[in-house]
């Protein structure tokens, strides 16, 4: 065969179709590979929600549960915490929970919870990660007279009141994450799904 | 486009490798059937190797957690099942290809002078994947990964004077343990996979110092084109050959997704019923048969009754069994490379030997009794006498002339 009997055109027709046949099936064959490196169904298991018994919680008590490998914290906020939450408003970056990813929607409000003497917040520091210390007791001397109890983040020195809300100079920069999480019974919560919409 | 590769070529012999290997490697024109496995060799290797890395980052080589972490790749991980089928069938499939490969060197004279070389560094390849097989079999942990490793450890055990330190040696333990699994793994996954990949590239840059033997087994080397001094009988391995090895990947990843996703046990044969119960130090199953590739040698090992109160005949018998291939460039001593111009004495010889190894292969798998020991006899004597008699009737063997230039068939 001569070079002049060549279809050149009908060559390169083929030769576009085989290249994007064999490139679809290698990108097919790509998925598997990618997919196998996502959470496992058991790590997506460990993920599933968790019931929390709030009988043993007492007033002023922090219970730290484990969901997804993180620490939830449920504090059982007396009567004279939830009045000192509105007292500092104006030194907090966010008072009025205007980041709208910190929290469902149901917890957009001045104590962020459903039940507002039951705080339940993710206990991850949004700055870099580390888990605030619970100091619950007013004005100590390290922390200053002003301090109304809260969280105070031992790696670099990060603040939050009592909703989780950060005061404005910390090093976070928005308010500690607060779960999902509804209420099965008066003394059962389940962190992890959210409550219907009313 | 073409500012990049000068760049690169100025530094690095992009182009140049391109040509050498692939678009100015001339190959002989009148490849076969027979001349798909190699390159299907490569690809097979491609997937072990791409399955394999994404299984060890699920898999745990402790005796205590093995089995287990290989259930949770089946049942947790996305897709596990899908990467370990593929690399349990692509095992299987790496011997189907390795074999047949082999026998077209077996056919054509492939392993004949001035390929010696060629054919050395395959045999060292197909050792180490055997290796690579005994040792990845044992990583599930099943009942036959465990029996299968503690038989195959007892062989070296047969060998006189040294044979119990050395099985102690290969164990790191007294039985077949958590110590063994864990060297096995380090072994499996980046020993015995470096040492393949290079003698995989020695073989290939070994093919394309010599040049591809063909059906005929004529030199095309010997007719060049007295301008461009490229063989007359030579084309150019790409685009030439790269299309007709994609049309033999096309045809290959057809049958072996069938049995990825249709019968990856394969009836047993790819991955035996037994090993899907855990390894169990205090009972051996009932039957114990290694998986099919091996049982060839099995049946030789079972063949040889023990001598002088050892069981070492057998082992040394199955050992030389594999090692004999190795001395093939020697033994043949017909003026002709190719089956097509060989006599009738080579053909009978290398029909009684197919039929010596499929049957060695079948005897392997099935339980012992005096008939099929017979047999196992019989086609273990057939299997060596045509390496042993081979000098004799090549030389002595009728042969047509071989043509000067291939024939194109």
């Amino acid at each position: 065969m001569s070079e002049m009997s060549v279809d050149g055109s009908k060559r390169r027709f083929l030769v576009a179709m085989s290249t994007a046949v064999g490139g679809v099936a290698a990108a097919g064959a790509v998925v598997p590979f990618v997919m196998s490196m996502m959470p496992s169904a058991r790590a997506l298991a460990a993920g599933a929600p968790v019931e929390v018994d709030l009988s043993k919680v007492e007033p002023g008590m922090l219970l730290t549960v484990e969901w997804r490998g993180k620490p939830v914290w449920i504090v059982y906020r007396t009567q004279e915490m939830l009045e000192m939450l509105s007292k500092h408003d104006d030194r907090l970056t966010d008072p009025n929970c205007e980041v709208t990813t910190q929290q469902p929607e149901y917890c957009k409000n001045p104590t962020r919870s459903i039940k507002p003497q039951y705080m339940v917040a993710v206990g991850i520091c949004t700055h870099l990660g580390c888990s605030p210390t619970f100091r619950k007791e007013v004005g100590p001397a390290d922390l200053g007279a002003d301090w109304p109890g809260g969280w105070f983040c031992p790696c670099h020195g990060s603040r939050f009141d009592l909703a989780a809300r950060v005061f404005a100079g910390s090093p976070a920069p928005t308010n500690l994450v607060v779960p999902p999480h509804k209420y099965l019974s008066d003394i059962k919560l389940l962190v992890g799904e959210d409550q219907k919409a009313a | 486009m073409e500012k990049v590769i000068n760049w690169v070529d100025a530094r690095f012999p992009l182009t140049a490798s391109f040509k050498a290997h692939l678009s100015e490697y001339y190959a002989p024109k009148n490849f076969n059937f027979w001349y798909y496995f190699g390159s299907l060799a490569l690809l097979v290797l491609v997937i072990q190797i791409v399955t394999g890395i994404f299984l060890a980052m699920h898999y745990k080589p402790d005796g205590a957690l093995a089995f287990a972490s290989v259930e949770y790749i089946m049942r947790d991980v996305p897709f596990g099942w899908l990467i370990r089928y593929a690399h349990s069938t692509g095992a299987s499939a790496f011997f189907i290809v390795v074999y047949l490969h082999m026998f077209r060197g077996l056919l054509y004279g492939s392993f004949r002078q001035p390929r010696e070389l060629i054919w050395i560094f395959g045999m060292l390849i197909y050792l180490m994947l055997m290796a690579e097989a005994f040792m990845g079999y044992l990583l599930p942990w099943g009942q036959m990964s465990f029996w299968g490793a503690q038989v195959i450890i007892n062989l070296f055990a047969a060998v006189p004077y040294i044979g119990n330190d050395l099985s102690t040696l290969i164990r790191g333990d007294f039985v077949v343990g958590d110590a063994t699994l864990n060297r096995f793994f380090a072994l499996h996954i980046v020993a015995l996979p470096l040492v393949l990949i290079g003698l995989i590239a020695a073989h290939v840059v070994a093919l394309h110092e010599v040049g591809s033997n063909n059906p005929d087994g004529v030199e095309i080397k010997k007719n060049k084109d007295p301008v461009t001094h490229h063989p007359v009988d030579g084309i150019p391995f790409h685009p030439y050959y790269t299309v007709k090895d994609i049309l033999g990947v096309v045809v290959f990843l057809i049958a072996f997704s069938a049995i990825l996703f249709f019968a990856p046990d394969m009836g047993g044969y790819f991955l035996e019923a037994n090993n899907f119960i855990p390894a169990d130090p205090l009972k051996t199953p009932p039957h114990i048969a290694p998986v099919w590739y091996f049982t060839p040698y099995y049946a030789i090992l079972r063949a040889i009754p023990p001598m002088f109160g050892s069981q070492f005949p057998g082992v040394a018998a199955m050992g030389i069994a594999v090692m004999i291939f190795f001395a093939l460039p020697w033994l043949d001593k017909s003026p002709v490379k190719s089956i097509r111009y060989r006599g009738p004495k080579f053909k009978i010889a290398l029909g009684l030997f197919v039929i010596a190894f499929i049957g060695l292969g079948w005897l392997g798998i099935q339980p012992v009794t005096p008939l099929f020991t017979l047999l196992s006899q019989i086609f273990t004597a057939v299997y060596f006498a045509f390496f042993v008699l081979m000098p004799w009737y090549t030389k002595n063997d009728t042969h047509k002339t071989e043509p000067e230039r291939v024939t194109d068939k």
